[in-house]
Formats: C-alpha cells, structure tokens, sequence
C-alpha cells in the first residue's frame, strides 16, 4: 500500500516537472497553472503517503535515509508553495521541481526497509529535532534555487547576450528578495535544529556536544549562513555574492546530509 | 454621405527624403496650416498631423479633387509644381483613406513599428484641429476611431510590448533589474533628444525623483523644469551617486566623466544597491571598466542597440495581426459611413411625398365647396396616414442590415425609383 502510494507521488512530481519545463519554454499561462496543480495534488499525494508510513513503521518515519530524503522532498515542495501564495518569483517552479524530482528518485532507490528504532532513537526528540532539520534543508534548498536563477540572470545583464533567461526570469531586485526570504526561514529552522538536537544529545547521551562529523559539519553550514546574513546587514551583501554564498552554504548542507552519513561515519551513521 | 469625400495628402519617412519634409512641417507657427488651410473652398473639414517622420493632412471636401490641388500647392508653398510635388507626395480616398489612418495611429506605417509616440502626436493634431474648429461631425468621428483602434491593437497585440526605441530598451533593462521602478532615483547627466526620451519613459514608470546634472547650471534648471526635477551642477557628479539609481550620460565631453575607480568606493556607501548606467555619449562618457564593478551594470548605446534588434523580429510578426485589426476596422468605419448616406435618403423620399401630397391637396380642396375646419382636418390626417403607409415598407427595406455593397446597390435602386436625383438620371 505504502509502496504504491510513494511510486503514484514520484509520477505526479514527474509530471509536475514535465508541465514547468513546457511551461518555461513556451510561457503559457494555462500551462503554469496546471502545473501548479499538479504539483499541489503531488504535495498533497506525498503528506499522505508518510502518514501511511507512520502508521505502517509505528513511530516517525525519519529514520532511515529514504525517509528523510523523501521528507527533504515534501519540505521543499511545501516551502515551494506556502513562498508561492505569498509572492510571485517568475518561472521559479521551473528550478524547483526538478530538484524535488530528483530528491524522490534518489528516495526510490534507497532501501524502504522498516527496521526497528534503535534505543537511542526512542524519544519524543526523534520528530521534533529530525523534521526542523529537514525543513531547514528544504528552505535553504529554496535559497539555492533563487541563486542559481540570480545567476544565470545576472550573467546575460553583464554580459549582454540576451538568450534564453533574460525574458523569462524575474529581475535580480526581486530574486534577491527571494534569496533573502528564504534565508530568513531557512536559517532560525537550521539554528533550532542545532539547539533541539543538542539537547537532545544530552538526554541520550549526557552530553550537549561531542565534535561527531555531523555535528561539526552542521556547525560549519551554519557558520557559513550567519556570515552571509551578518554581512548582509552590515555592509549590505547581496546580488551576487549573496547568491554564491547561498550555493555554497547549500552544498554545505547537503554534505552534512549525506557527505558525513557516507564518509565520515560518527553517531548519526544510522540514518543512512 | 461618401466615403470618398475624405481624402489624406501626406509625406512621410518613405516618400520624402527629411529635407522636404522639413520644409512642410510648419514648426516655427503651428497655427499658420490652420489659418491657411481654413480660406480653402472646399475644405470642410481637416486636421494637421505634423511629426519629424511625417506631414499629413486629413480632409473632408465635397469637392476632393480641386481641394486637394489647392492644399498640396499651400503644402509646397508653391516651391515646386504641382506634378513635381507629386514625386513626394501620398494621396489616399476613401476607402484607401480610413485604413491608411488607422494604421498610422496604430503605429503600423511608422518607422519602428509598433513605437507609441505616434497616437499621443496624433491625439494632439485632433486637439488642435478642435481648438482651431476645424473638424466636424466625419472628422471627430473618424479621429475618435482611429484613436480606439490604435487602443484595441494595442491590446489584442504584442505590437507594443518589447522595447524598440533605444530609450524604452534603457527601460526594460531597468526593470531586469530593479523590478520596480518606483522609490528609484534617475540622474541625467548632460542633454540630448534620447537622453531625455528616456527620462521620459523613466517618469512614465514612476521613479521617485529625476536628478538633472549639466555643465551650466542654468541649462539643467531649465530641464529640471520638465521633469519636475532636481538640477544640480556636473561637480556633484560623484557625491549624488550614493543616492543615485539609474544614470542617463550624454554630455559632448571629450573625456570619460566617470571612472570605475570613482565609483569603487561608492559602492560600498550605497550598500551594495544596484547601479544602472547608461552611456549614449559618443565619444564616450563613462569608464568601460565600470561594467566590471559587482553591481553595476553598464550599458552603451550599441548594446542597447542589440535589444531593438531583438525585439524589432518578434514586432513584424504581431504586425500581421494588427493589420487584420485594422482591415475589419476599416469595414466597420465605412458601414457606418453607408448608414449615414441611408439617413438623408429617407428624409428626400418624405419630403418628396409630402410636396405631392400639399400640391394635391390645395387642387383638390377648393372645388369641394364649403368644408368646416374639422373636415378639412380630417382629409389631412387621412392623406398623411397613407402617405406614411405607402413609404413604410421602403424605408423599413432600407433601414435593413445589409452587406456594405448590398447597401449601395440599394440605396441607388431607391434614389433612382422615387427620382431623388433628378440631375444625374440615366
């Protein structure tokens, strides 16, 4: 059942991709709002499925690597929408549905196992530090998106050749107000993950901080995320360098998602 | 009323070379082709439309060919013959006329196609007409329908959406950047015709404030004036960009006015905001290197130049469009014209019958002897009542919708059946 669920999801965040890659080509209205629809009957296809999960695993369903990338998944999609309703970011859906395509495939083919929650993972903790996390993660992936777009928009008004991005992407005002958006959901989501799974650690193992990769790693990211925000009040970093900055600190973040699980091991190395 | 009787004698951009058609513009007195035009017999109604790309005047006249000689011979102010003017000249009639107009107010017949400037130089030359009492019932209405016309294209194409004057691509690209051009503050640095179309087309976007530089200072009060705008003197240059958003440069300086090292340390005052330049100088005004700065965006005049080219394609294409506007337009504009000709037709064919019925009447009344007053009433209303009811069902005919051409054949048909035109039967 759960199995069947997630394969239905996956095809309509297909479609969904499909439908905003028509649609940046061709730029017709009717086509961005099926899309729209489709990604929304996805979002609401995927919150179903791991409430099937839930109920099928008997406790949240962020434990193993499939389920937290296909919550990293949901977050994006769901942040991608709620940004959605309040401001408009031409041809954005266009950068970040791929993204959430991509995050569901790489959720297909890890294990979907149930395995029993391991003592240390028994605790009202598990949800709370997991999901904010995560969310973090799907804001700051956001932030990402706009980058790259700022990016490729910036490139064609400096150098002049006026391709495929200039008509369709929104001007670097308004993609930097997004970056900056983002950025102010995404970053107090990544410091509250810090602070709840630091307390966490200290119920579990009687201590708030012991240096494990994923610790650090998560530290580094935020470091990287407090620069650029730091800097952009203070001096008034933006446009470009900001959106560098968002890249860079993104890829931070997926390091301490996956990098540190596949690399360096440590006391998180059971969600993987 | 005929279609025929308006008429358009006109030079433009693809007749006439400029320096005819600067001698027909009348720019020094406006008033003088009004004053001049007016003691034409023949002249009903005009109006004069006069641009730097063409001279135009639309006329209605009973009596279109003599007019029309008279009116190109005021135009070249018998500087060159008759025939020779002919060389330069178009004539529409007509049918020919209507569309003509069209598309002329839809910015079709102009030199960039689909540029806006045309309606608002047109709307003008039909103030002026009014002012000068110079258009009447055809004209006004005319005008008004080439006025909505221009509107409807405007909205039902994409004749007007991408930029294809240098100073509306300054523009686009400023949204690229800014999003919204409010709260923004333009400077304009030195005077020019583009420079100053831009500010324009800034102020039309709603930026907050136009700053007006020169090097006299009386000459950036005098263009502050038009753009209710600030006028400082060139030597502020550099401490006003901290505010600046947008800057506009066209001096006649032989030198750069603004170094990249100048701004360098600007940018950090200015937090980083983005600096949009635009240099339409020649020689040029700002430092090339200036487009390095993290920021900054430079724009010359030929890379703006490759935004018109860009979108000059995507306009020919919405022109075709727009040319089926104006040929359903123009069918409309002669119906109505048709409808006009059915009116005074009707009114001939009443008159007739009623001259024959008084005639009748004071004939046969007389030999009838003594009738009281309201006998005589009585056979009054009963002739008038079947008068009315012998001409109900041909005018009920000609009221009818038909196809323009039907109408025509129609009207002729009935004209000649009540012997309304009793000189030109045949």
């Amino acid at each position: 059942m759960g199995y069947l669920l997630f394969q239905i999801t996956l095809f309509a965040y297909f479609l969904a991709t499909a439908a905003y890659m028509v649609y940046f080509w061709s730029q017709r209205p009717e086509i961005r709002t099926t899309a729209r629809g489709i990604l929304i009957g996805s979002g609401l296809l995927h919150t179903l499925y791991m409430i099937v999960r839930y109920i099928e695993a008997g406790h949240t369903p962020l434990t193993n690597h499939h389920e937290t990338v296909s919550f990293f998944a949901w977050s994006l999609t769901w942040g991608y929408l709620s940004f959605h309703w309040r401001y408009n970011v031409r041809n954005f859906g266009s950068f970040v549905s791929p993204l959430i395509t991509i995050l569901m495939l790489i959720a297909t083919f890890s294990s979907r196992e149930i395995m029993p929650l391991p003592p240390a993972l028994k605790s009202a903790w598990l949800p709370v530090h997991a999901s904010i996390a995560i969310m973090a993660n799907g804001f700051l992936a956001l932030a990402f998106c706009g980058g790259i777009m700022y990016l490729l928009q910036e490139r064609e008004l400096k150098k002049k050749r006026f391709g495929l991005f200039y008509t369709r992407l929104p001007s670097l005002e308004s993609l930097d107000q997004l970056n900056s958006h983002c950025l102010a959901v995404g970053f107090p989501l990544l410091t509250l993950g810090i602070i709840t799974g630091s307390i966490w650690a200290k119920q579990a193992w009687g201590t708030y901080w012991q240096w494990d990769p994923k610790e650090t790693w998560s530290l580094i990211t935020w470091f990287l995320y407090a620069a650029l925000l730091h800097q952009r009040f203070t001096v008034g970093w933006r446009g470009r360098r900001a959106a560098i900055m968002a890249i860079i600190g993104f890829s931070a973040a997926i390091f301490t998602l996956w990098g540190v699980t596949y690399l360096l091991g440590g006391v998180h190395s059971y969600v993987g | 009323m005929s279609a025929e009787k308006i008429m358009i004698l006109g030079v433009n951009h693809k007749t006439a070379p400029v320096e005819i058609r600067e001698r027909l513009s009348f720019s020094s007195d406006p008033g003088t082709p009004y004053r001049e035009l007016k003691i034409i017999p023949g002249c009903e109604e005009f109006c004069f439309l006069s641009t730097c790309n063409r001279v135009e005047v639309i006329f209605v006249s009973s009596t279109p060919g003599e007019t029309e000689k008279k009116i190109r011979n005021f135009l070249f102010n018998n500087s060159m013959s008759y025939e020779e003017a002919g060389k330069y000249v178009y004539l529409h009639q007509g049918e020919a006329a209507i569309q003509h107009l069209f598309r002329v107010g839809a910015s079709l017949d102009s030199m960039i196609v689909g540029e806006p400037q045309i309606l608002g130089q047109l709307k003008q030359a039909y103030r002026d007409a009014s002012e000068q009492d110079a258009a009447g019932m055809i004209l006004n209405r005319f005008m008004h329908k080439a006025f909505s016309v221009a509107k409807r294209i405007r909205t039902e194409t994409e004749i007007g959406s991408s930029a294809v004057s240098i100073s509306y691509a300054a523009v686009e690209l400023a949204k690229k950047i800014f999003g919204n051009l409010k709260n923004k503050i333009a400077m304009l640095v030195g005077a020019g015709e583009m420079a100053e179309l831009a500010a324009q087309h800034l102020m039309n976007q709603g930026v907050a404030e136009v700053i007006v530089a020169n090097r006299t200072f009386e000459r950036a009060v005098n263009l502050a004036r038009c753009f209710n705008g600030k006028p400082v003197s060139l030597e502020e240059l550099i401490p006003q960009l901290e505010h600046v958003d947008i800057l506009i440069s066209s001096t006649g300086s032989p030198d750069i006015i603004l170094h990249s090292k100048d701004v360098k340390p600007l940018m950090r005052q200015r937090r980083n905001r983005p600096l949009f330049l635009i240099d339409i100088a020649v020689p040029r005004d700002l430092d090339p290197k200036l487009n390095d700065l993290d920021n900054v965006y430079l724009y010359g005049i030929d890379d703006l130049s490759t935004i018109v080219d860009i979108n000059k394609a995507e306009r020919n294409k919405e022109a075709v469009h727009a040319e089926r506007i104006v040929t359903e337009e123009t069918l409309k504009f002669m119906l109505w014209l048709g409808s006009m000709e059915v009116t005074p037709t009707i009114v001939a064919i009443r008159e007739k019958a009623d001259v024959i019925r008084k005639a009748e009447l004071e004939k046969t009344l007389p030999n009838l002897g003594n009738l009281s007053e309201k006998e005589i009433l009585a056979i009054e209303k009963m002739t008038s009542a079947m008068m009315n009811k012998i001409l109900h069902h041909p005018v009920v005919y000609l009221k009818k919708d038909h196809s323009h051409k039907d109408k025509k054949v129609k009207l002729a048909l009935i004209r000649k059946l009540f012997n309304l035109d009793p000189g030109n039967s045949d």
